[in-house]
């Protein structure tokens, strides 16, 4: 069960891939997404970011709450590159 | 609360963590590394991270040397368990004048001097666009190639060097601010933490990027260095259809396919950049560095964004990084790196470990001490974004 529960669907990466970084004794979300990509593709995280966390809070014997959320990255949504070079010529 | 130790390191980016290996090789009993943040927080992790040997200066092409080689073998130095994700398919400079291209032939030609292995070369536009299928060719006067330069992951570099010292014995202590270096007289006495800890030790190296600026001024020394702000724009990751990293100095812009195949796309716009602690992204950076990047390579316009980060440049008046001992005794630096100090990282930890240990370090790095400054020796680093 633990092998093949995929966490992060757009970085491929199961709930083990998670524990085994957990335990390697990385309870902030934050580092643990920056090592192992967690929430860094295409969706941002949507999915991900909750189970993430919740899986931190639990090994630490923490709140939710009480851990540092990742960061937000902007544009939250993919946008094609020609999108935004037209999106700049219409407000001329 | 009160402590001992031989070395307190402030910072935990691949500098930090670097030296601190490097002297707990050389012996370094009871070494601290005091890291405010977590390990690469800062400009460590947030650079694009490339590799290179090709620089314009010749302490940079030493310093650069050493650096790829021990990269090449970095996982086995420091028994990784994880992957430094390193890749070396090159990069290529692009140049759009004769006069650009005539300094990258005087670049690579001080690198072949070096290190007559050196593999850069000078190409036509038609030989660059040979290994960028759909290459712009507008404006183009030739570029300059070295297929040895590439990309390691500035996280794994980090902690590969971190899990290294900590098993040599350093301790490495994150969520702990380094407030006040504290001195007598001409000597360095101690550090004192943002929780009231008083650690006591003779020997403090500082290298905290822009942020050395404070300490050196609690001991009475002034770092000239200023934050600026850089932005990167990332793409979904694709098949790897670009291997190489591609910049153009003539226009601030960059943009390389990582191993893991999410393009990174960057612009270096010194002139409307914030000079301040800010790490937050602008929108604007995106319409920029999507105008830059895709006259470069048109293709990449039907390439998704999907987001976007900032980080901060330390930058010094030439550009160059300020490495070595000080006026205060125990007092040694390592920061200033204006954009190019990831990929140095093992080969200047090494130096300044065997400089804080009194030896004769392996490449002489006078050159790029605190006091040029005051002399108005500097040495500006050609080949920079």
């Amino acid at each position: 069960m633990e092998d093949n529960t995929i966490i992060c669907r757009c970085e491929d990466l199961t709930l083990s891939d998670i524990r085994k970084t957990i335990r390697a004794g990385f309870h902030n979300p934050q580092e643990i997404k920056r090592l192992t990509r967690c929430g860094m593709g295409p969706c941002q995280g949507s999915t991900c970011r909750e189970l993430l966390l919740k899986e931190v809070a639990s090994a630490a014997g923490k709140s939710v709450g009480e851990l540092e959320m990742t960061t937000f990255r902007p544009p939250t949504k993919p946008i094609k590159a020609k999108s935004l070079m037209e999106g700049e010529q219409n407000e001329i | 609360m009160k402590s001992k130790a031989d070395a307190v390191i402030i910072g935990g980016g691949v500098h930090g963590c670097s030296i601190a290996y490097h002297m707990a090789k050389k012996g370094w009993k009871d070494v601290v590394l005091l890291e405010k943040g977590t390990l690469a927080c800062g400009a460590t992790g947030r650079s694009v991270a490339g590799i290179r040997h090709q620089f314009g200066t010749e302490i940079n092409i030493r310093l650069a040397n050493e650096s790829v080689r021990r990269m090449e073998r970095l996982e086995e130095e420091l028994e990784y368990s994880g992957s430094i994700e390193l890749m070396q398919n090159g990069y290529l400079m692009l140049a759009y004048s004769e006069e650009e291209l005539d300094l990258f032939s005087c670049n690579r030609d001080l690198q072949k001097k070096i290190d007559p292995e050196n593999q850069t070369e000078i190409l036509t536009p038609e030989q660059a666009a040979g290994l960028v299928p759909g290459l712009n060719l507008e404006g183009l006067y030739g570029a300059s190639f070295n297929r040895r330069d590439g990309h390691a992951n500035p996280f794994h570099v980090t902690q590969a060097y971190a899990e290294a010292a900590a098993r040599l014995g350093v301790k490495i202590r994150t969520g702990v601010e380094a407030a006040r270096v504290q001195k007598e007289g001409h000597k360095i006495t101690g550090v004192v933490t943002g929780n009231g800890e008083e650690i006591s030790t003779p020997v403090v190296v500082a290298a905290a990027g822009a942020y050395t600026k404070t300490l050196g001024a609690q001991v009475g020394l002034d770092v000239p260095v200023i934050p600026e702000r850089h932005q990167v724009a990332v793409t979904e990751p694709l098949e790897m259809i670009l291997g190489i990293m591609v910049i153009s100095f003539e226009h601030g812009a960059y943009f390389k396919q990582t191993p893991h195949g999410s393009l990174l796309l960057g612009v270096g716009d010194p002139e409307h950049e914030v000079k301040d602690f800010n790490e937050k992204s602008s929108w604007q950076f995106l319409f920029d560095v999507v105008k830059k990047t895709t006259f470069h390579w048109p293709a990449l316009r039907e390439a998704n964004i999907i987001r976007q980060w900032a980080g901060l440049y330390d930058m010094t008046p030439d550009s160059q990084g300020i490495v070595g001992k000080t006026a205060v005794e125990g007092f040694y630096l390592d920061l200033g790196w204006s954009g190019h100090g990831f990929q140095l990282a093992p080969a200047v930890g090494r130096a300044l470990a065997e400089i804080i240990s009194g030896e004769t370090p392996f490449i002489d790095m006078s050159c790029m001490c605190l006091e040029r400054f005051e002399r108005g020796e500097l040495i500006p680093e050609p080949a920079c974004v």
